[in-house]
């Protein structure tokens, strides 16, 4: 199977600390993968060394063989990738249709247009009775929902998303995985997505990766990662303990 | 059907829209019932609405804070007077020369901030720098008269339009045209592509060019915008006074002046610097002839009042009037009334 994305030897410093050390992974087209691990593992910096906000130290990523590799995160864009902050970023005094106008814009000319599929995607995201509010008037779960709407308007081949199940209720992470696991299947969309809710991660992940202080320590299908004692001692020993 | 958080004049109502022709229609009738000096009056309040929704296109809709906007009034008013003065170009031509510069300059300007990630208040530190040292360098350009001025020929009734020459009346309804069209430029910058672009930068520039926004671009065309219709009001300022002085058109006051009439209005609304320039002009007006008809004479006066009118605004009403008006007085429609 063609991988989508590639992540190869990825390394990233913040002074003396390795935030990210030689990760690589691959992400299938059409799959999804599940980023894991303890607070400050290096997930969310992994997502941002993808996504362009700063250049690995070492290491590449390619997608579609593509090397992405120093572009700024709107050329990441435009390439094909969708991201969603961990914590959120609504254009707050615009309304919650415009917010996913502009992702819209990505590929669209006309603002029309942009509109046009704004409209669509918040439909799809069960936003749509809230399109005329200001965005910085919405609760949480929903500046969740409008994250992935904006990323998900910029009509990305792969969708990267940073804990969107957080802070959900138990009714609305159930929705959510049915609306992600939707557009995996009936549009093929690629995702890459971090997350801690692990009845979601079962539920939704072909593969899981997990990483623990910027290393990579487990790759590999979700039932496999779950069993293996590097995984519970550093990561699920702990979330369970909490 | 854009959102009323953005104040669109979609969102406007039929009451707002009424008050918006009437308002529009005492404005072309004024010069008919109004003395020389209430001209003079609205041409000041005009031009001040004029340079406030210039400087809004950086602050208000892109969230650039400039502080050194007399820069490009100055530039625009020098270029075009001395290709007057010098060459005999008369303005509607130099016009475009004049706005070809202060675009220059504020992409000069815009670079250095951009490229080199000057945020914030640093990036305001930097406008006000080139606008010094455009004033303490003009002090010394004597081909425009250096600190001793630059002064354009006047003749009494004189009456040459193509040269804008001519009676105060004929200034007040250039002054007014200049306002329309900035604000029909700026609903139409508003409604494009690049228009929310600049809107999403301004909110969260992360997320914005996340979504596929090239910051850096679109920072520029913003300074670039901003710094030709400012231009375009020095332009007026050098045939309206026809005299200029370093020392009052680069002025950091002068800057400070541009700024408040969108603040006190509302930043980043369409309304806002034309109303906020009608409650600032008159009231520095009144405030000044109070002063002389009580026989004070302090200096500084005004300016404590245009302070303490700020602090009222920011205090009370930090969106500033017209958001507040509009509400009150029902002129736009309200999040959740339907599109
Ligand atoms: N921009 C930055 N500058 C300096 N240090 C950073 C920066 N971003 C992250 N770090 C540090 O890098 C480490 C990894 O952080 P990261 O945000 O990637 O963790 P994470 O796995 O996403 O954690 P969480 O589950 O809490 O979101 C942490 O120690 C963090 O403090
Ligand atoms: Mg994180």
């Amino acid at each position: 199977m063609a991988a989508l994305l590639e992540v190869e030897r990825l390394s990233k410093r913040f002074r003396g600390l390795k935030a990210v050390s030689e990760v690589s992974f691959s992400v299938p087209e059409g799959r999804i993968l599940a980023l894991i691990g303890p607070n400050g593992a290096g997930k969310t910096t992994t997502f941002n060394l993808i996504a362009g906000v700063f250049p690995p130290d070492e290491g590449r990523v390619t997608l579609k063989g593509r090397n992405l590799t120093g572009l700024k995160p709107n050329q990441v864009c435009t390439a094909g990738i969708g991201r969603t902050f961990q914590i959120v970023k609504p254009f707050g005094q615009l309304t919650v249709e415009d917010n996913v106008v502009v992702g819209a814009l990505a590929r669209e000319r006309s603002v029309e247009a942009a509109r046009v599929q704004a409209r669509a995607v918040l439909e799809r995201l069960e936003l749509a009775d809230q399109a005329n509010r200001p965005a910085r008037s919405l609760t949480l779960p929903d500046r969740k929902r409008l994250e992935v709407a904006r990323a998900l308007a910029t009509r990305p081949t792969l969708l990267l998303l940073d804990e969107v199940l957080a802070g959900l209720r138990p009714t609305e992470v159930d929705r959510m995985v049915e609306v992600l696991r939707d557009l995996n299947r009936r549009e093929g969309l690629t995702i890459l997505m971090i997350e801690h809710v692990m009845r979601a991660v079962m539920a939704l992940s072909d593969r899981v990766v997990v990483l623990d202080h910027g290393e990579k320590i487990a790759d590999g299908a979700p039932a496999e990662v779950v069993a293996d004692p590097r995984v519970v001692e550093s990561y699920l020993g702990a979330e369970a303990l909490e | 059907m854009s959102g009323p958080s953005r104040m669109m004049p979609s969102g406007v109502t039929g009451r707002g829209m009424m008050l918006l022709v009437l308002a529009a229609l005492g404005l072309v009738i004024a010069p008919f019932v109004a003395d020389r000096y209430l001209v003079s009056v609205l041409t000041t309040v005009l031009w001040f609405a004029y340079v406030g929704q210039a400087w809004n296109v950086m602050m208000g809709f892109s969230g650039l804070l400039s502080l050194g906007h007399a820069l490009y009034v100055g530039l625009g008013a020098y270029v075009s007077a001395a290709l007057f003065v010098h060459f005999g170009i008369g303005p509607w031509a130099g016009m475009v020369l004049a706005m070809l510069v202060a675009v220059v300059a504020g992409c000069v300007i815009g670079f250095l901030g951009f490229r080199f990630g000057v945020k914030g208040v640093h990036f305001a530190l930097l406008t006000i720098a080139f606008a010094e040292v455009a004033r303490i360098g003009f002090d010394h350009i004597t081909w425009v008269g250096g600190s001793g001025g630059f002064f354009l020929p006047v003749e009494a009734g004189a009456s040459d339009p193509l040269n804008l020459r001519g009676s105060p009346v004929l200034f007040y309804y250039v002054a007014l045209a200049l306002v329309v069209g900035a604000l029909f430029l700026s609903r139409a910058l508003l409604h494009s592509r690049l228009g929310y672009q600049w809107l999403a930068v301004r909110e969260e520039p992360d997320a914005a060019e996340a979504s596929g926004v090239d910051l850096f671009r679109a920072r520029m065309t913003a300074v670039a915008v901003s710094s030709a219709l400012t231009a375009l009001g020095g332009v007026f300022q050098a045939f309206y006074f026809n005299n200029l002085f370093p020392e009052q058109v680069f002025s950091m006051g002068r800057s400070i002046e541009i700024i408040l009439p969108a603040i006190v209005g509302g930043i980043g609304t369409l309304v806002g610097p034309i109303l906020g320039a009608f409650i600032l002009t008159p009231l520095g007006e009144a405030l000044t002839f109070l002063i002389e008809a009580g026989g004070l004479d302090l200096p500084g006066l005004k300016q404590l009042f245009y302070g303490a009118a700020l602090v009222v605004i920011v205090v009370f009403r930090p969106e500033g009037v017209w958001p507040w008006l509009a509400r009150r007085l029902g002129l736009v429609r309200q999040p959740g009334e339907g599109a």
